[in-house]
């Protein structure tokens, strides 16, 4: 039941966002249908804490302990989120960047990319989660071009075809699967539902699944962002509006890597090689070396911390290529914590933009006299995404780390030189803009109430589960884990 | 079905598939816009016998409706709407190339036999009346590949992008007969919508840069 309203909420908020989204009650519209969204995730989570897994109409949707956890990151930070927009949006109304036509636009895109995302993660079946991924980069490709500037309409060109490339090739990975179990399973319907095909697995065609998984990476790993198909990302951070900025880094990529996971059970069942667990530590090692290396000389904020996104999601592969049940944990461990921290630093980044009018970090200066409330964010932020602790980055970067040296030594020094690289550079940039710079000019505004109880709201969670890792929290991970399957839940 | 029938329809599926291999390549080397997108809806004719006579030798009645699907979406729908696009944007004249159009056919070429190469081991596994078109699917999917990243044009992108959903359609009706109704229904849609996003984008891009040419986007200073 709750699975069924989970997805009907963000759809009835795309309709009705679609009709009356000029209005001016249509963002706290937006916030009230987010909410109802995070409670659904929530009360579905619970239901399957309770009583495992649930399955929905002629058993298309499905939710188990890990969609259950992303359902609930993906609720929880589209709910902030959508506070954060709020503020975001009236600020540019202020500034005269807005009109009613544009902010329906917005709002009813903003839903419709939640629908499409909930559906991936609630989708028993392969074909659907495509379709449903390929939805999600509909509708981003309209909300990163939304500023209409010459460079926001090239990067969402580039977004949309590098991603729909990319996504082709995912399709072919999905009719190869399809192929191979047809001849198990049979023909119809059943033949790519997860829950069937995770039954099977070890019995489909060995040669054809492990063709499939190459497409599958290639394809959804364009989505996370993974070298050499990366491109589209820095450009779609930096050019589109911040809120959809945090979603992206804090969502879509998670919920692309979360697909890519759920193939790799598959192609581990039929393989019994370490052919997909070796693709996922190479696509993850040069991942996050060239991410930490291209954040060196970056000018631009939004740019720096989109490659910043693009190395953790190179260190959350690393945990799953190297498998096992530990460092499958600090894999999922590392996308929910980094989801709630870089979603938290573009909220901050977002006002900072706002109150100083560039991102070029050589324009941004003095934050901590002008806005010292930002630069505290900005800092505490920046600790946290840098892995120091004791946030939660660091508990599941400290587990990668020594499960890579356990089981996959040679990936060590690349992985701690990315690490050191990334944490000077950000810490210095951060500093760097804290710092002094040109005089003021004119005095800034001070915030009004209610701007940062979203970025504390994240960074409290993420130091929390560094901190405590309640001993709730820790059996929904083991669920989770469980639900992959017995090599992972160990 | 008589025997002599059947041969006959077997044979007309192998001469469909390599037409539609021949229609990527002549894609690759059409200069006149309005031509690519006649070919385009070529291709989707093709695409549309092609399924009509899986359908009928193998006996599968739901791909009769994907025929039928593909016929009103392919070769009319979006055809229409490139026409259309073409007639208001005024995009008259030539596709110009990043890559000169004899290399780009030698390329092409060697993604045929590659393609053909990584498709073997499947071909021999499927039990499809087609399976020996498996290596055409895939080569058209890597052909319509490189025209998206040897054209320079905006248009001619989403054509190769296009040509790249019909490889893919073709490769699911040769190996498995489509894929389930529901995820060919949500692809369908998929496409559609993208459809219409390029459009908008089309009136964007114009507004913005006066000009089609991707190279006015790439001098766009970002960083």
């Amino acid at each position: 039941m709750a699975l069924v309203s989970l997805i009907l909420s963000p759809l009835a908020g795309a309709l009705v966002l679609a009709f009356w989204g000029h209005k001016k009650v249509a963002p706290a519209l937006n916030i009230l249908f987010s909410l109802l969204t995070f409670a659904l995730s929530i009360l579905l989570a619970d239901e399957v804490y309770r009583s495992g897994p649930r399955l929905a109409l002629d058993e298309q949707l499905f939710s188990d302990g890990l969609s259950s956890l992303f359902l609930v990151v993906t609720g929880g930070v589209a709910a902030t989120t959508s506070f954060f927009s709020f503020r975001y949006m009236a600020i540019e109304a202020a500034h005269g960047h807005l009109s009613p036509e544009r902010s329906r636009l917005y709002l009813a895109l903003y839903q419709v990319f939640v629908l499409a995302m909930i559906v991936v993660l609630a989708s028993n079946n392969l074909g659907l989660l495509w379709v449903a991924l390929e939805g999600a980069t509909l509708a981003t490709v309209l909300l990163v071009g939304w500023s209409r500037t010459p460079s926001a309409i090239k990067a969402s060109w580039k977004y949309f075809i590098l991603c729909g490339v990319g996504i082709a090739q995912a399709l072919f990975g999905t009719i190869l699967l399809y192929f191979a179990s047809e001849k198990t399973l049979g023909p119809g319907g059943t033949a790519l539902l997860w829950t069937h095909l995770a039954m099977v697995k070890s019995q489909l065609e060995p040669t054809v699944i492990g063709l499939a998984f190459v497409f599958f990476v290639v394809g959804y790993g364009t989505k996370v962002g993974l070298v050499p198909l990366h491109n589209w990302l820095p450009d779609a951070h930096a050019e589109g509006p911040t809120p959809i900025s945090a979603v992206l880094s804090g969502l879509l990529l998670n919920v692309a890597l979360y697909a890519i996971l759920r193939v790799k059970v598959l192609a581990d069942g039929a393989l019994h090689s370490a052919m997909p667990s070796r693709l996922l530590i190479g696509f993850g090692l040069v991942t996050l070396l060239l991410a930490s290396i291209s954040m060196w000389k970056r000018q631009d904020i939004k740019r720096l911390f989109a490659y910043s996104s693009i190395e953790h999601m190179g260190i959350a592969t690393l945990a799953f290529g190297i498998g096992g049940p530990l460092a499958t944990f600090a894999g999922l461990l590392h996308m929910t914590a980094h989801s709630l921290v870089k979603s938290a630093i573009f909220f901050v980044v977002g006002h900072i933009v706002q109150t100083s009018g560039s991102q070029k970090i050589l324009s941004i200066r003095e934050v901590a006299a002008r806005t010292p409330g930002l630069s505290r964010a900005l800092l505490a932020g920046g600790f946290a995404i840098t892995g120091l602790p004791p946030f939660a980055l660091f508990a599941s970067e400290f587990l990668i780390v020594s499960e890579a040296a356990r089981r996959a030594p040679y990936t060590v020094p690349f992985l701690l030189f990315a690490l050191f690289v990334t944490f000077g550079i950000i810490l210095f940039r951060i500093l760097e803009m804290n710092g002094g710079g040109p005089p003021l000019e004119s005095p800034v505004l001070p915030s009004p109430p209610l701007t940062f109880f979203p970025v504390w709201i994240h960074l409290g969670v993420a130091l929390v589960m560094g901190l405590f890792f309640p001993a709730l929290l820790a059996s929904v991970y083991q669920k989770a884990l469980l639900s992959l399957g017995p090599l992972y839940g160990g | 079905m008589a025997p002599h029938t059947h041969l006959l329809l077997n044979r007309l599926v192998g001469f469909l598939g390599s037409a539609l291999l021949l229609s990527s390549f002549a894609m690759l080397s059409m200069r006149r816009m309005s031509s690519l997108v006649r070919i385009f809806a070529l291709q989707g004719l093709l695409l549309t016998l092609g399924t009509l006579s899986v359908a009928i030798v193998a006996g599968e009645p739901h791909l009769l409706f994907s025929a039928l699907f593909t016929f009103i979406f392919k070769v009319l729908v979006l055809p229409i709407i490139l026409f259309r696009l073409l007639e208001r944007l005024r995009i008259r004249g030539e596709v110009e190339v990043l890559l000169n159009v004899p290399t780009t056919m030698v390329v092409g070429l060697f993604v045929v036999v590659f393609s053909f190469a990584l498709a073997s081991p499947i071909s021999e596994l499927a039990s499809t009346v087609s399976r020996g078109l498996i290596g055409v699917g895939l080569a058209a999917l890597l052909l319509s590949f490189l025209m998206m990243i040897t054209r320079k044009k905006a248009i001619t992108q989403v054509l190769g992008f296009l040509g790249m959903e019909n490889a893919l359609f073709f490769s699911a009706i040769n190996a498995t007969y489509g894929m389930p109704m529901v995820v060919e229904l949500g692809v369908a849609f998929d496409v559609l919508v993208g459809t219409f996003v390029f459009g908008i984008f089309f009136f964007q891009i114009r507004e913005t840069f006066e000009s089609f040419d991707l190279k006015h986007m790439d001098n766009t200073q970002t960083e």
